[in-house]
């Protein structure tokens, strides 16, 4: 078992840390998961948002679904890390905002889902 | 004994990155848990955060390394399109899989799910990751970020469980064949 090595300091420095910067890659990752989940609805609903996003031929839309849900994810985690980087939020309601849009983009990946909108 | 390019290079996307990135989820639960657990324990030093943050972020590697290698490697070979008049579908995993009504729900629900829900797993864990090393030990005084933490570590393990599955299903009734053949060693006749 190694002993403590922790420089006051260092931990004092890391405790004053506001919760913002946590918060915005927390609610980041909530935007990112929802997108992947509401982009791949999208172009089971629309045959040209489909065909739009065929980045690359050999693996079809799945390459536009996931590069426009990996783009979403880091400019909102970008945007969210401008706004709230020096900031302390409330986090209770930015985790809710998290869980239900990491709730909603596994929802929406699951294919029997996407027969309830499209029909 | 031999193997395929392709053989080699499925069982890396799902064994070397993907069955790799589950193993290490029970360690990941655990030290998160332990980091942020309230009440005695044993101190956590700077060195332990700083080897659970390279833990992490391997994690984190090996998630994009799952499924950029998924979807830009084995994938186009799963959906490659046949020629009109080919009867053997065996090289071409989706038709194969498409062709029987027994068959279609593994393409149709398996990797349909598969191939979206993954690509939480690696942006999950990029935000832990990114978290933990930001906030080390004095995450304990969050109390919501370390719930979102472990909320979103245990979702990458059901969404990597949940494509693991499948994939390995998948693999069973349509595997990928093909490319050009490694021998490993000469058996004896």
């Amino acid at each position: 078992m190694s002993t403590p090595q922790n420089p006051v300091g260092a931990r004092q420095a890391a405790d004053s840390i506001p919760n913002g910067p946590g918060a915005a890659a927390i609610l980041a990752a909530g935007i990112g998961s929802a997108a992947v989940g509401i982009v791949s609805l999208a172009a089971e609903a629309s045959e040209g948002v489909k065909n739009f996003l065929n980045f690359y031929n050999p693996t079809g839309p799945l390459s536009g679904k996931t590069t426009v849900a990996i783009i979403i994810w880091l400019a909102a985690w970008f945007v969210l890390s401008r706004l709230w980087g020096t900031k302390t939020v409330a986090m209770r309601q930015v985790n809710l905002a998290a869980f239900a849009l990491l709730g909603l983009g596994l929802l929406l990946t699951f294919p029997p889902v996407w027969g309830l909108f499209i029909g | 004994m031999e193997i395929t390019t392709r053989d080699f290079l499925t069982v890396l996307h799902g064994m070397g990155f993907g069955a790799l990135f589950m193993l290490a989820f029970s360690g990941a639960l655990l030290e998160l848990y332990r980091l942020s657990a309230p009440g005695p324990q044993a101190p956590i030093t700077a060195r332990d955060q700083t080897l659970f943050g390279v833990f992490l972020v391997g994690m984190a590697i090996l998630a994009w390394l799952s499924v950029f290698s998924g979807a830009y490697v084995i994938y186009p070979w799963y959906r490659a399109v046949p020629p009109a008049d080919l009867t053997d579908l065996s090289d071409y995993p989706r038709r194969l899989l498409l062709s029987s009504g027994k068959t279609s729900g593994w393409h149709n629900i398996g990797m349909e799910w598969k191939e979206h829900v993954a690509w939480l797993a690696p942006i999950a864990m990029t935000m832990v990751a990114y978290v933990t090393l930001k906030y080390g030990r004095s995450i304990i005084q969050h109390r919501n970020m370390r719930v979102a933490v472990l909320g979103f570590t245990v979702a990458a393990f059901v969404a990597t469980g949940i494509a693991g599955a499948f994939g390995a299903f998948l693999n069973k009734y349509a595997p990928i064949r093909g490319g050009s053949v490694i021998i490993l060693m000469q058996g004896e006749e």
